[in-house]
């Protein structure tokens, strides 16, 4: 399993030819691919771009799009901009949080969705909107919450 | 692929224009054009794509072109698709379903007759103050609008607009840099490259007036006259950044710029570039962004085809290339010094000015930074000159300004106004006023940076100092419209926990002030304020604001100081009568439920009890209702499910 991973992010850290000034693209790809930055993955990026494990630690905790928790296989982003928050988006967020059980920032224990308030999606005139996956998704509001997971879990 | 010449370039925009041109004769009877932006996909617009391109393929309708195109502005009214039938003017329809884009089809692509009841409007929106200058792509004399339904340009939303950065809004494939080419497109790259010295470039720009749309207004020609006279240490390279990092929360037009026309923003800095003896830049595109990142990446792989970025570019000696630098979510890197960081690998932190970028930057060069907004002004300019552009606007902001309208506002949506105009006239006859007749109550402006403008203020000119005077900033052009049903200091609070959260902790104002401040505020919104909070958030304020490293602490009181001068009101219903006058702030509210109304008119529907998140409402159906308020959690779903106004909220 280990290897197998190591070997993933060797072949992302060529991609970008270990270069030291992309080590932030090269994290969102790990990102992307783990859907976490796993802790043995940040020493191999260390070592490899020859930058101290601290400041490798210090970007992955900086910057929002890092995760050193497994997210889920779908996340759930409900933007939490001025215009959504005029429009009721607090009480969608935490309407989501009833309906999977979760607090916002968590996991569900099957693994399945992960939920984050995310500043801003530029969505605004569609307010309130929350991103499933990739997918926006516009003039929300607390009694379509569940028909919304309901149809990703599906 | 053989780099392009200029003769090339001239001989695209021909090729296009018979292309794809709509005129009587031409190879399409019809061109369906489906707004394909961020905005409009969420409303339904790949659906939209998804019927038309099976049906058009299933009837084999091989004489109708099927094409896609950014953003067309009118947020509320997505998915929108413009209609083109040879010789006839386009026709614009909005709020489209499946059943609605079925009827246009049957109706209008195939038999001709316009769908009127779905049609928003005809004819095209107003570019540069001119009206529809190249749209149509070629067409030179564009064909009437068709009577039967309203003129684009004369719809409110659109009327008072002037499409300058947003010039290509709705008329091209983001994907194709041929349309780009042939709305003029390259025309001001070829301009700036055969024919003007970079000096006369400088000064053009200077004379223009042109003002940095990121939101400090700093003028735009001293900016690039500063960069391109810094010695660069060693001799080494200069470059052009783009910042893309759109944070504000409340303001997308640069993603709808990157996403909609990303060769605008090229040809402005390859402009920049020439300009300055700049050899490379960066475009820094927030994270959140996936399509205008998409997007901005094939248009350069399409600009390095044709040779119009790389080496000796169009055969006239000049090198300079471009990349994208994906951000990784972080607000602050939108202040300039902390962009420079993030592209640079490294954390996103900002740094005490002086030095200025224009001196050092990137690995201590010298770097110009504009805004997204700013760089697509650029080639407009260069086309038309620094008169024309000047001739629009105020004696201090020229130009126009992108606004994005969002909030409690009937037409939400992206709106490009000459400088100058009224708050009035963007409410209310852009805005199309406020919705379910409410009361119109302030603007907020300028993002976590601004502040919010009360109701007395509607008829002010909206340019950088009027602005700033009010107490607000322009900011990156967030205009986000209140009613009587939001609170204000709720909203300062927002903007408080808002910057608390994406300050990076460097400097001890921000990191522990803001801090601070939110904690008042949030005493205040539960009820728990004392009387002495105000005073202690102006002492905070004034003091944050004059010690902060970076611009985002700096302005991060506006907020605050803005609703405390408009709203102060407001603060003390919460602190005094522990009462939240505009029903906001949920721990100050009692839900109950009117038991008369609740069984005469909804006759006991029990929808309410069946959505309580709390099982805080008693009752049976068809008997009249009741709220546990031990129970209760204040979630507000009752009073949104009722359909008979029987649940009241004190």
């Amino acid at each position: 399993m280990m290897d197998k991973m190591e070997e993933r992010v060797s072949e992302i850290l060529s991609k970008y030819q270990s270069d030291p000034g992309s080590v932030i693209a090269i994290l969102q790809d790990i990102q992307a691919e783990f859907r976490y930055l796993p802790p043995p993955v940040l020493k191999q990026v260390s070592t490899e771009l020859s930058i101290p494990l601290s400041r490798v630690l210090s970007l992955a905790t900086f910057y929002r799009a890092f995760s050193l928790k497994p997210q889920g296989r779908r996340q759930i982003h409900v933007c939490l901009g001025t215009a959504c928050h005029v429009r009721g988006a607090p009480l969608v967020l935490e309407k989501f949080e009833r309906e999977l059980g979760i607090k916002t920032g968590e996991t569900t224990a099957d693994g399945e969705f992960s939920l984050n308030a995310v500043r801003c999606v530029g969505c605004c005139g569609l307010a309130p909107v929350a991103m499933v996956g990739e997918d926006v998704h516009g003039k929300i509001s607390q009694t379509k919450v569940a028909g919304l997971v309901k149809k990703y879990k599906g | 692929m053989p780099k392009l010449t200029i003769e090339g370039l001239e001989d695209i925009r021909k090729e296009d224009r018979i292309r794809t041109a709509g005129r009587e004769g031409g190879p399409f009877r019809a061109i369906v054009n489906v707004h394909l932006g961020t905005c409009g996909s969420a409303a339904g617009a790949r659906t939209i794509m998804a019927v038309l391109k099976a049906e058009i393929e299933k009837r084999g309708l091989s004489d109708v072109l099927l094409t896609s195109s950014g953003c067309a502005g009118l947020c509320s009214q997505e998915p929108m698709v413009t209609l083109e039938i040879a010789g006839q003017a386009p026709v614009k329809y909005a709020s489209l379903t499946e059943p609605k884009i079925r009827a246009i089809l049957e109706n209008h692509i195939i038999r001709g007759e316009v769908v009127r009841e779905y049609a928003l409007g005809t004819g095209y929106e107003k570019t540069g103050g001119q009206p529809a200058l190249t749209a149509n792509r070629g067409l030179e004399a564009p064909p009437g609008p068709l009577s039967s339904v309203p003129r684009l340009d004369e719809i409110p939303f659109f009327k008072k607009q002037v499409l300058i950065a947003l010039r290509n809004r709705g008329l091209i494939d983001p994907a194709n840099i041929d349309e780009y080419i042939a709305r003029d497109g390259y025309k001001a790259v070829v301009r700036a490259l055969t024919g003007m010295t970079p000096d006369k470039i400088v000064t053009e720009i200077a004379l223009s007036g042109l003002r940095g749309r990121g939101g400090a207004g700093f003028p735009t020609g001293i900016k690039w006259d500063l960069v391109r006279s810094a010695e660069s240490a060693n001799g080494g390279p200069k470059y052009l950044v783009c910042n893309g990092d759109e944070g504000d929360p409340g303001a997308f037009m640069d993603r709808s710029i990157l996403e909609s026309d990303p060769h605008s923003v090229i040809e402005g800095m390859i402009v920049g570039a020439r300009a300055i003896g700049a050899a490379a830049g960066f475009i820094y595109i927030r994270n959140e962004y996936p399509l205008a990142i998409e997007a901005v990446n094939n248009a350069l792989r399409q600009a390095r085809d044709y040779g119009l970025l790389g080496r000796d570019i169009l055969g006239t000696g000049l090198d300079f290339d471009l990349q994208v630098k994906r951000g990784a979510g972080a607000f602050v890197c939108g202040e300039e010094t902390a962009l420079l960081a993030s592209i640079e690998g490294r954390l996103g932190e900002p740094r005490p000015r002086p030095p200025y970028p224009a001196r050092s930057g990137l690995w201590g060069r010298p770097t110009c930074i504009n805004n997204v907004e700013t760089w697509a002004n650029i080639p407009a300019i260069i086309t038309r000159g620094a008169k024309w552009f000047a001739g629009i606007g105020t004696e201090t902001s020229k130009g126009t300004k992108v606004f994005s309208l969002v909030g409690k506002i009937n037409n939400t949506g992206l709106v490009e106004v000459p400088m100058g105009i009224t708050l009035r006239e963007i409410v209310y006859e852009i805005g199309g006023g406020i919705p379910g007749g409410k009361a119109f109550k302030a603007v907020q402006t300028g993002g976590p940076s601004g502040g919010c403008i009360p109701k007395e203020k509607i008829d002010l000119t909206i340019d950088y100092e009027s602005l700033t005077e009010a107490g607000s900033m322009m900011g990156s052009g967030g205009m986000v419209i209140m009613d009587e049903d939001t609170c204000m200091v709720d909203v300062a609070r927002y903007f408080l926990s808002f910057t608390q959260d994406e300050s990076c902790g460097k400097c001890t104002p921000c990191r522990e002030g803001t801090k601070a401040m939110l904690e008042i505020l949030t005493r205040i919104t539960q009820g728990q304020g004392t009387p002495d909070d105000i005073g202690l958030l102006e002492r905070l304020a004034s003091s944050i604001k004059d010690t902060a490293l970076c611009g985002l602490g700096k302005t991060a009181p506006n907020p605050v100081l803005t609703t405390l001068r408009y709203f102060r009101g407001e603060y003390e219903a919460h602190i005094r009568n522990k009462k939240c006058p505009a029903h906001v702030c949920r721990q100050l509210n009692v839900y109950t439920i009117d038991p008369g109304l609740c069984l005469e008119k909804g006759r006991g529907c029990d929808v309410c009890r069946r959505n309580c998140a709390s099982d805080a409402i008693l009752g049976l159906k068809n008997q009249a209702h009741l709220v546990d308020q031990a129970k209760c959690i204040k979630c507000g779903v009752c009073f949104d499910v009722c359909n008979f106004g029987a649940v009241r909220v004190d």
